[in-house]
């Protein structure tokens, strides 16, 4: 039931935002996070944005895994 | 599907599990990690981790699903509800199949009440502003991830005056069952997959208490199957390493704080209470009801209706199962009287429920 679904912010008008995957489009109120712009991914649950992705983490994380696991390593 | 398919890479899948083959494998006993939310109980069954792993890492399934761990009594006062003339129920679909001590909202629906799924609670409130003349009540389950959308559905519904728009709540929240079942000497949990989206709004640091008192591991773990794997790993090596510490996998959502904003908007909604967990019990400060400001969309104060007396379903595991005891197999009605089609539990109902798992994708 906490499913969170990644969603690109495509317009935002007060506090409501038109939220964007995979063409499907869907409204979410942005009444729990501040600073959020055209382009951000947010994770949308039962119609509101709960928080934002941050794509530098997520490029992290992933970096991490592959080097690790490239180098043979147990990754951290 | 951005920030979906990445997580699913099958190599760094591959990678990922050989490391944790690696590094469990001079370990001498099990390592029993329970995944405490029901969306990973569902991606472990969907993407099949549990047989990928190795044998000596147990995972079981915990007390995650919220309309799971919702008490008889709860679907109970929601059927009285829905017989009540002109009263309109608004909920998320699971709620509806969940049987109660003798009906249901799918049986009350086919008896004339009016039971409408919505997708979110401010749909809910929509549906109060159209329909001026009929009581609307919205289901309140839900943890902390989906409690502060009602926070903000009960707000939109102060702003625009709406005096039909009501709320049964049975809103429970996260570390407290956790702690519950750390104590319990039966289960010895090595360690937590602790739940994504709740951590996203109480923050990773929201599990230090827990680690402090039981000195119990606990990973904040996202969804996607490279996030259940590194989670598993991140855990395995903690419990192999004799360590307790909190840590974030999860990090390109969660933050160790959480999300402050969320977390006011629910504070200044609800406030804690005792809540009754199905098969754990009562545990204090793990449900929250409305503050006093908000008590007028309270259904259970507002809309006062008989109760029939709570009946659990004989046979059905389903508290056990939650507690993550025993597994749908152990029951004797899984797959036979009790199916996706003919829940007896709500473990069967709920898609994240242990049992409707294990029948979608177990063998
Ligand atoms: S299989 Fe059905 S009856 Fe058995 S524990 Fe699960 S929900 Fe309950």
């Amino acid at each position: 039931m906490c499913l969170g679904v990644p969603m690109q912010v495509k317009t935002i008008e007060n506090e409501m935002a038109v939220c964007e995957i995979d063409g499907v489009q869907r409204e979410a109120s942005l009444m729990m996070i501040d600073n959020v712009r055209v382009g951000d991914y947010v994770l949308i649950h039962a119609g509101f944005a709960i928080e934002k992705i941050d794509a530098e983490e997520a490029q992290l994380t992933l970096k991490a895994l592959r080097e690790a696991l490239d180098m043979g390593l147990v990754p951290e | 599907m951005k920030y979906q398919a990445e997580f699913r890479d099958p190599q760094l899948a591959e990678g990922l599990l050989k490391a944790i083959a690696a590094t469990s494998c001079d370990y001498p006993k099990n390592i029993t990690l329970m995944e405490v939310c029901g969306t990973h109980t569902t991606a472990i069954y969907q993407h099949g981790i549990r047989a990928l792993l190795p044998e000596k890492i147990r995972l079981i399934s915990g007390p995650g699903c919220p309309v799971c761990v919702t008490p008889v009594t709860y679907v109970d006062h929601a059927v009285a509800l829905a017989q009540r003339p002109e009263t309109i129920i608004a909920t998320f679909g699971d709620m509806v199949r969940v049987p109660g001590s003798s009906s249901s909202l799918l049986h009350e629906q086919a008896r004339g009440a009016t039971i409408k799924i919505v997708y979110s609670p401010l749909d809910a409130v929509t549906i109060a502003e159209k329909n001026p003349d009929t009581d609307v009540v919205f289901l309140g389950v839900g943890f902390e991830t989906t409690t502060p959308t009602i926070a903000g559905a009960i707000l939109t519904a102060a702003r625009k005056n709406l005096d039909n728009f009501y709320v049964l709540c049975s809103h429970k929240t996260m570390p407290g069952p956790m702690a519950a079942l750390a104590g319990d000497p039966e289960l010895q949990v090595d360690g937590y997959l602790c739940p994504a989206h709740v951590s996203a709004i109480i923050g990773a640091n929201a599990y230090q208490p827990l680690v402090d008192a039981y000195r119990v591991p606990c990973v904040v773990t996202g969804f996607e199957p490279l996030d259940v794997l590194q989670g598993v790993l991140m855990l395995a090596r903690q419990v192999i390493n004799g360590e307790a510490r909190v840590e974030n996998q999860y990090n390109r959502v969660v933050k160790a704080a959480g999300n402050r904003k969320a977390q006011k908007l629910l504070k200044q909604v609800f406030e804690p209470c005792d809540a009754d967990w199905r098969g754990i019990g009562n545990i204090p400060d793990s449900g929250l009801r409305l503050r006093s400001d908000y008590v007028r969309f309270d259904a259970a104060q507002q809309l006062p209706v008989d109760i029939e007396p709570a009946v659990e379903h004989q046979g059905c595991l389903c508290g056990e199962i939650l507690k993550g005891k025993v597994r749908p197999n152990d029951c004797l009605l899984f797959r036979t009287t009790c199916t996706p089609e003919d829940p007896v539990g709500a473990c069967m109902v709920s898609s994240e429920g242990t049992c409707a798992a294990e029948y979608k994708y177990g063998t």
